[in-house]
């Protein structure tokens, strides 16, 4: 009897063929947001990494002030901040948009700090031996120190894209017909839990072969010790 | 100007909703201060007895990381508090919440302890073992000394996501600090709460940034 109970609440194929289809629109909106907020996180946080290397305080101080507000603030105060209180000094902005920058923003703070240590673990010589050869500080950097750099910066940048897209649920509290959305509205709709299990699974079968990569990566790029 | 002052730091609705935002902001600590012991707790727990070499159940610690990293913690939280209800268990929302952080936040601290272990070369071991320690005193005086200084800074900065976390619990209507803004916030018609609780979450947080990052940029420099 409580094996049936627990069949019909979370395994319910009447619930789940009314809903899977919303869960898969929900689950081309995760993936999308996902992919939008890693090209836009990924690219500022690169950039805002090279431009502090070339060590000009003012930028440099601002950078620091950014990464360190966006990697403190948690991303569904962000997110909120965007949707909610923006509006209000009049600068709204859809859901989609909210978390996508939001995101992106967070992505950009952690990206920074991980690309940044990457160039500072590159010892000076590495530098003044490209410099020497009569490369510009910019191509010194692009061609010499970043290549080597990038390297010890992929296990812990694929960590935080992880992370991050998981994040992509937090737009279900400002209504992203994402996953989650879809997942919780068909529940409360259906009277029952089934469409959630179905959100579940979505996002396993998006995110463990993500989880396995990583640890693959993780092996892959390990310092030799 | 005036116009972001009046919606996003107005002193008048400061002052009526700061003892709101106070009570929320106790809740939250109080979250933490129950989930970062119990998951360091259970992360521990995690990796000790990955640390034993059992085969299977090496593989089973294994699916449990891998799958709460995969699960967002938004998801596993709704999940346990719109299915509880329907197996007939009544869990109080504190309980709800703190259950769903709970086996998320262990996974990662698993992972970290984990990683920390295995840092440690086998010598260590053997060396203390053969001293005459037992296995249990060897893991215990000898390895969990040094894999924690190993990875002090990556638990320090999985304690900031934990923290961070728990404003997720606002989603179900805990009433932690983002809850009790965001209801300040739709009774006063005006920003100002949400911009407060995240200067407070930005005072209260960024302490812990700036630790992390002078520890992880000593790492890299010792290295």
């Amino acid at each position: 009897m409580e094996f049936e109970r627990l069949v019909f609440s979370f395994f319910n194929a009447d619930v789940a063929a009314r809903y899977w289809l919303d869960i898969v629109d929900g689950f081309w909106v995760t993936t999308y947001l996902g992919l939008a907020v890693i090209g836009t996180g990924l690219s500022i946080g690169l950039a805002l990494a090279v431009a502090r290397s070339f060590h000009f305080q003012p930028a440099s101080f601002l950078i620091v002030i950014f990464a360190d507000a966006f990697r403190a603030l948690p991303p569904l105060v962000v997110i909120i901040v965007l949707f909610f209180a923006f509006p209000y000094i009049g600068l709204s902005m859809n859901a989609f948009t909210a978390t996508w920058l939001a995101l992106s923003m967070v992505l950009a703070a952690f990206a920074e700090e991980i690309f940044w240590a990457g160039i500072l673990s590159i010892p000076k010589g590495q530098t003044e031996a490209a410099r020497s050869t009569g490369m510009s500080r910019l191509q010194a950097l692009v061609n010499v120190i970043l290549p080597q750099a990038v390297r010890i910066t992929i296990p812990p940048l694929t960590n935080r894209m992880i992370a991050i897209t998981k994040g992509t649920a937090l737009g279900s509290v400002v209504a992203v017909h994402e996953i989650i959305y879809h997942a919780s509205s068909g529940a409360s709709e259906a009277g029952n839990p089934t469409p959630l299990t179905l959100g579940a699974l979505a996002y396993l079968i998006l995110f463990v072969p993500v989880v396995i990569l990583s640890r693959w990566i993780e092996t892959r790029f390990a310092w030799k010790r | 100007m005036d116009q972001i002052l009046q919606y996003f730091l107005n002193v008048a609705i400061i002052e009526r909703v700061w003892p709101f935002l106070l009570s929320g902001l106790g809740m939250t600590l109080l979250l933490s201060l129950v989930i970062v012991p119990a998951g360091l707790a259970g992360g521990l727990a995690v990796a000790l007895i990955y640390h034993l070499h059992l085969r299977w159940i090496n593989r089973f610690l294994i699916a449990y990381v891998d799958f709460f990293r995969a699960f967002p913690p938004l998801v596993l939280m709704l999940f346990i508090y719109g299915g509880l209800p329907f197996l007939g268990v009544d869990l109080p929302l504190f309980a709800t919440v703190a259950l769903a952080f709970l086996l998320n936040t262990s996974s990662y601290y698993g992972e970290i302890f984990r990683a920390g272990i295995e840092s440690i070369s086998r010598g260590q071991v053997e060396a203390a073992r053969s001293t005459g320690l037992s296995r249990g005193q060897a893991t215990f005086w000898v390895i969990l000394p040094q894999a924690v200084r190993n990875v002090l800074p990556d638990l320090i900065s999985n304690t900031l996501e934990v923290i961070k976390l728990t404003t997720l619990a606002s989603v179900v209507g805990f009433s932690e600090l983002l809850n009790n803004a965001r209801n300040a916030q739709a009774l006063t018609y005006n920003a100002t709460p949400i911009v407060v609780a995240a200067l407070v979450y930005l005072v209260m947080l960024w302490p812990l940034v700036r630790l992390v990052s002078r520890l992880e940029h000593k790492s890299i420099v010792v290295r």
